[in-house]
This record gives structure tokens, sequence and C-alpha cells, in this order.
């Protein structure tokens, strides 16, 4: 009996729908305006998008408002995230296809991999701002949507995105047929693209060791024998101590207070330059970071890390700098 | 934070030479390590540690519940979920790596699982938490914690491993150890309700439907696609981990289980799923968690985490105590299915040895092999090799890069390799 009451009950509250009758009393039907108020993706044929309307212009004043502290006025910002701007051309639009992705130096930007312009417009929708996501109206989103187009120039300066017109922008995307699921990595019966063979004796190797840490990266992941438990068949390796600190490392410390370096540096605190520890991790795979660090304390330096320079430091000795640059991809121990 | 006071252990003789890099190598650590070294100088009658009885066999102990939720040692700090410098900018958009180097067994405890946010995470009111599902369905429903947790549940045991796992190191060798080579790998009990049962609660179309779009409640409210046959294999909404709810940090109340497949599609903080006939084709799926092949083209919607296997003692940057018997062990998992066999090699893959599979080796889950090995004292390069039940084998980074470059980021799976020098340090090297 009770049964049948709540079949009628749901069937009644249910959208002319058959309820279901297996977990009686387990969950409600949806309200209309709870759908509403959730159901807020976007799909690549734009259903979900709503009705409205931002022009370029607009969305820069927003840009500059909202966005541009983390993601720099031109999109261009590798301070905070990626960049979103930058590394696609003309040709790129014609074809659907990035060029530059084939250029291992390239890093990529949001529009160089970006296929679906509908993707980008969820996006700002419901995660931007960073602290403050879901706050912008519609026609707010249009219209930064259409501010980062335009800095692809995607669209035109004095263009006004709508849900009219974003199904032609979206054949205008540089990257829009750069996407592809041949591969079988997404059915569960797909194919693996790598095969390997279980040899077991005697197997054809290459024996040379192709790549190890270098030395001064020991240290960019702090001390290892602090991330080890102190029993058992091993023990972390002391990749930086007070003893180490105590050898001549301790002098160079001396030096980069005296030289004025810890003055915007911390050593593993972000202060108005980057902390030393970031700079070693940054450039922990880079044989040849050594001498571009020291041409860049020389001469000084901008954007690496961020808008704030780092002024020349012409009155450091050669040989001191390139002490300091040594100490700093040591871990500033 | 005084350096806890270690209990002298016996440590086998060394040959003066590397006891001498033993002592500089793990003195630094502490004096809890190099206490443990001394015990291997015990005095004449025998071990001070046996001879001299300390302060728990002498005197009286904690009353119970001391600390109702239970801490680990005060001796066990070392192990920590932790950052990899420079890796990320922003600490609401990064990873924590679990310190796999100091586990046990395949279960992950709920404090060390790995952690992964895309806009910082909260600790949610599980009173207030809602699931609505919606999209193609006769009856969309709305379901409060109380409603899922009076379904019929399952309890699993899979592995979760991100995407981008081992993805620092496409190119060359760039971290020190197992934490941050393979770290953002964990594997625990989820106890929830197969998300196939709340479909035909709510009498989805299973004619014409062929995805669902699971959608997250926190800021960045994350969104993925996961296929049909997929939600109605094995997907899970889960509630439940390690026997307690959820770690606020992995999910709390409710999250997304789709064993094999890479983390980002099981969404935490769990608030949406619909029902739809195509992909979505979200952020995550055009902008990032796309495999960037070397024709320029990016692979969308690589999912299956493949065969993978990695040491994880001993591991980079360890010391080994000195010649002798070692017990090698690590992890090996597959998102197609179980692990079948895993060898070892000790050569730098010249020759292999099968491994011991301990119990439980479950689908989709973390199993842990081990096998004999006594180190001479000369070099050696360590490699662990996994084959699931498809009869995959666990390729070599050399053939990765063959088919897919080195800029694809996502999917490495390749053999790891651990020098072991003659000083007794092991470090992370490439060699195939």
């Amino acid at each position: 009996m009770y049964k049948l009451t709540s079949l009628v009950l749901a069937a009644a509250l249910s959208t002319g729908a058959a309820a279901q009758d297996k977990y009686p009393n387990v969950g409600r039907t949806a309200t209309p305006a709870e759908i509403k108020a959730w159901d807020i993706d976007v799909r690549p044929d734009f259903k979900g998008l709503p009705r409205g309307s931002g022009s370029v212009k607009n969305g820069e004043d927003i840009w500059e408002a909202k966005c541009a502290s983390c993601h720099g006025t031109f999109g261009e910002s590798n301070s905070v995230f990626a960049p979103i701007a930058g590394g696609t051309n003309r040709s790129d639009i014609e074809k659907g296809r990035t060029a530059s992705l084939l250029k291992p130096e390239q890093g990529r930007t949001t529009l160089m991999k970006l296929s679906q312009v509908s993707a980008l417009w969820d996006y700002v929708n419901r995660a931007m701002p960073w602290n403050a996501p879901k706050t912008l109206t519609p026609n707010e989103v249009y219209a930064v949507v259409a501010f980062i187009l335009n800095l692809g120039e995607i669209v035109p300066e004095d263009f006004v995105l709508s849900d009219a017109n974003i199904a032609e922008v979206q054949k205008r995307l540089p990257n829009r047929n750069g996407m592809t699921r041949a591969h079988g990595l997404w059915d569960p019966k797909g194919r693996p693209d790598v095969n390997n063979t279980a040899c077991m004796k005697d197997c054809t190797i290459d024996g040379r060791i192709v790549s190890q840490l270098p030395h001064y990266a020991r240290a960019a992941h702090g001390n290892l024998a602090e991330q080890h438990r102190l029993v058992g068949p091993v023990r972390g390796i002391a990749t930086r101590s007070d003893a180490v600190a105590s050898t001549p490392a301790s002098t160079t410390r001396t030096l980069a207070e005296k030289s004025g370096c810890l003055a915007c540096h911390g050593i593993s605190t972000k202060v108005l330059g980057p902390a030393l520890h970031d700079i070693a991790a940054k450039y922990k795979t880079d044989g040849a970071a050594e001498a571009r660090l020291a041409a860049k304390i020389k001469d000084g330096s901008q954007g690496a890390w961020g808008p704030v320079p780092m002024p020349p430091h012409t009155h450091i000795a050669e040989d001191d700098i390139r002490a300091l640059v040594r100490w700093i991809l040591g871990g500033a121990g | 934070m005084s350096a806890p006071r270690q209990p002298a252990g016996r440590v086998r003789p060394a040959p003066e030479q590397r006891r001498a890099f033993l002592r500089k190598a793990i003195a630094l650590g502490g004096g809890a390590a190099a206490s443990a070294l001394a015990g291997g100088a015990r005095g004449a009658q025998g071990d001070p540690a046996i001879l001299k009885l300390p302060a728990h066999s002498t005197g009286l102990g904690k009353p119970v519940a001391s600390d109702g939720y239970g801490s680990p040692s005060q001796y066990e700090r070392n192990l920590q979920r932790r950052e990899s410098p420079g890796l990320t900018r922003v600490p609401q958009a990064s990873v924590a790596f679990a310190p796999l180097q100091g586990m046990f067994g395949i279960i992950t405890p709920s404090g060390l699982h790995f952690e992964r946010h895309h806009q910082g995470w909260w600790d949610i009111d599980p009173a207030q938490h809602r699931l609505m599902v919606m999209g193609m369905v006769k009856n969309p429903k709305v379901y409060t914690m109380d409603d899922l947790m009076r379904l019929p549940s399952v309890s699993r045991i899979h592995f979760i491993e991100c995407g981008a796992n081992t993805g620092m190191e496409w190119g060359n060798v760039a971290v020190p150890t197992v934490q941050y080579t393979h770290g953002m790998l964990s594997c625990c009990e989820f106890t929830g309700v197969p998300l196939s049962a709340l479909l035909d609660d709510c009498g989805f179309d299973s004619k014409n439907a062929k995805f669902v779009l699971a959608e997250g409640a926190d800021g960045s409210g994350l969104t993925r696609t996961i296929s049909m046959d997929r939600v109605l294999d094995d997907a899970i909404v889960a509630w439940g981990m390690n026997g307690e709810m959820l770690r606020p940090e992995n999910g709390y109340p409710l999250r997304m289980v789709v064993p094999g497949v890479q983390g980002v599609s099981w969404v935490k903080w769990l608030r949406r799923i619909e029902v739809g006939d195509q992909p979505w084709q979200t952020r995550e799926e055009v902008m990032h968690y796309i495999d960037l092949m070397p024709d320029g083209l990016h692979r969308q919607y690589s999912s299956i985490q493949e065969a993978k296997s990695v040491i994880t003692t001993p591991s980079g940057g360890q010391a080994l105590l000195g010649k002798g018997f070692y017990n090698v062990t690590g992890l090996a998992w597959s998102g197609r299915g179980r692990i079948k066999r895993v060898d070892v090699s000790v050569d730098g893959g010249r020759n292999w040895r099968t491994a011991r599979l301990e119990t439980l080796v479950l689908p989709k889950a973390l199993t842990r092999f081990s096998l004999g090995w006594t180190w001479d004292g000369g070099p050696a390069i360590l490699q662990s090799r996994a084959i699931d039940d498809t009869g995959y084998v666990q390729p070599k980074i050399n053939q990765l890069r063959a088919v897919r470059g080195t800029r694809s980021i996502y999917h490495n799976n390749a053999i790891q390799s651990w020098k072991v020098a003659e000083s007794g340090e092991v470090s992370n090297v490439q060699a195939y």
C-alpha cells in the first residue's frame, strides 16, 4: 500500500515521467528552478549557452578589473598562470591547426590548444575569476571571452560576441582541428599504441645511463633524509643540512646578504622576487642556466617571474656572481 | 619538536669506505639515524637497548582515548604529502605527492592520499550537500547524503593515479625520489553506490544516452565526460574511504570513483551528474589533460592508466645500509585489469627474474610485489616491469618516446630505473 502511495505521489511530482519504485522515498524529483540553477554546462553544439552578448571593449574593462592581476594585461603573463594568448597566427586561423605546436621550444598558451570556444565560455563562466568563481553575468562572460579571442586576433577589436554568432567564431579557432581521438586510451577495449616484450635473459639493452639528476638539483626537493623513515633497510640521503651550510656555502650566504640579494629574494619564500629555492627548481634540469643567470644578475632581468624587474648589479664582482649562482642552483643552503 | 629519541638498531658490518659514506650520508639526517649506526658499535656485554631497560618497560604508559582519533607515531613524521618545488605556482591549483617510499602493502593511509586540487579544497557540511541527476532521464532527482547512504552500497579497492603522474620525466630525469616521480598515486577501499543504480533510479534513456558529465561543487566546478559503458561497468559515487568518510582533500562528502581511469575523472565534491548523448569537451578535455603528439595533434580523452610499476625500496634518494640481503619491493597496477606478473632486473634490463605478488591481486588496484636480492656492493640498476591480464607489457621510456615524443605530459608509464652506486646511494636515472 505504501509502495502504491509512493508511486502515485512520485508520479504526481515528476514532470510526466514514470517514477521508479525500487528505492521508495529515497531522493526526490528536482524542481525546474533547481535544475536551472545548477545546469550551467555549455556543450560544443552550444546547448546550455545562455542568450546574451558582450563586446571586446567591455571585456577589456572587466579584464583590467578582475583578470589582469593574474593573467597580465594582454593574457601574456606567466607569473601566476600559463599564458592565455600568443603562439597563433592568421594561417592557423585558416587551417584550424596551430603550427607552433610543432616547435619544441614554444610554450603552450590556451589559444594554441583550445579546440572548442564553448569550453572557453563554460570555463570562464563556472570558474573565473579565480577567487570569486560564478560571479560574472552571462554578458560579462561574453565580453571577457570576446576580449580573449581578440588577443588572439580571432575576432576584430570592434567585435560583439553573442549567442547568435559564437558558432561562426568556432570556425576561426586556430586549433579547432587539432584534437584526435584515434588512440586506444579511451575505449576500455582500445588497443595500446606502445608495446614491449617480456624478454627474460640476455636481453638487448643500450646499457648507458642517458639521463640523471644534475648535481645542483640534488637539494631542490629539500633534505631527503627528512623525507624517509628513521628505521628500515634504507635511509634518505642528506641533501641539505646545517652541516652543509657550515661549509663554504655559508660564506656564499653571507655574500648574498652583503650583496643585497636577500632584500628581494627569500630562501624559500617569494618576497619581491622569486624564492631562491624556486629558482633552483625552475632551472634544475637546465644545464645552461648557470651562465644565463649570471648574466641576468649582472645586467638585470624582467619577465621570467613576472613584471617586477630585477635591477642590474654591476657592483658585484664576476667571480662572486658565479659563486652566488652556483649557491642558488645548489639549493641556497 | 625535539628530535625523537631513537632506539639503537643493528646495522650490518660495512667496509670502512662505505661506512664512512653512510655516516656522511645519514648522520646529517638527524641524531636518530646516527644513533642507529652507533648501535653497530655495541659494548662487550651486548646491546644497551637490551641490557638497559628503557622507560617504557619500567614505567606506566598513557591511558586509553588520550587521542580520540589516533595519530601516527612521532617517529613517522618524515612521511608527509609534499609539493614538488617549482612544479606549480599556486598552492590552490597544485599537487601534493604521496610518500610511496615509506608505504607497505597496497592501501594508502587516508591522510597520505595524494592531493590534486584545481581551485582549492573545502570541508563541506554533508547535511547541506546535494547530488542532482538530470539530463536524459525520465525523472531528474535530487539526493541528500541521507538518501545516498540508505542505498545498497559496495566497497571496492581501486588505485587512483593522476594522468600526469611521472609527467616530469618525459624528457629527462627531473626529480629525486619515488615520491615525486610516482606519488600522484594512491589506492584505497572506496564505499558508495554504483552510479548505474542512480541512473536506473532516475529512469535514464538507456537507448540514446552515451555519456555522463560529472561536476564538482567547488569553485572550479570541475567537469569531466565519462562514457556510459564505464558508468554501467564499475563507476561508483563514493562517500567512504578506508572505512571512514572521504577526507576533505579527497572530496568529502562525495566523489566519483572511475576505476582504471586517470584521477581527473574522479570528480570530487560531486554535485551533479548529467546524462547526455555526446561528449561535453570541457576545459579539462580541450585545454588540459590532452596529450601533445609529435605531429602537433593533441590526443583527447586519453583516460586509461596503462600497466605500470615502480620499485619503492630501494628507490631514488636513499642509501642502502651496507651489503647483504634486501627485499626489493614495489607497486604494480593496470587500468585495464589485474596484474598478472611483475619482473625485476638488477642489471639495467639485461636479465629479469619474476617477482612474488603479495596476496590481494585485485583488478584496477595496486598490487605489491617483492623479490629477494643480495647486494654484493657493486653498481646495479634496478628496474621493474609489469604485465597485466590483457598481456600488455609495461614499456621502456624510449619505446614510449618513439611513438609519443617527449611533450605529451600525460600517461608516462615507463619502466623506472634506480641506480645503486658502490657507495650505497640510490639515484633516479634513465637507462634502457
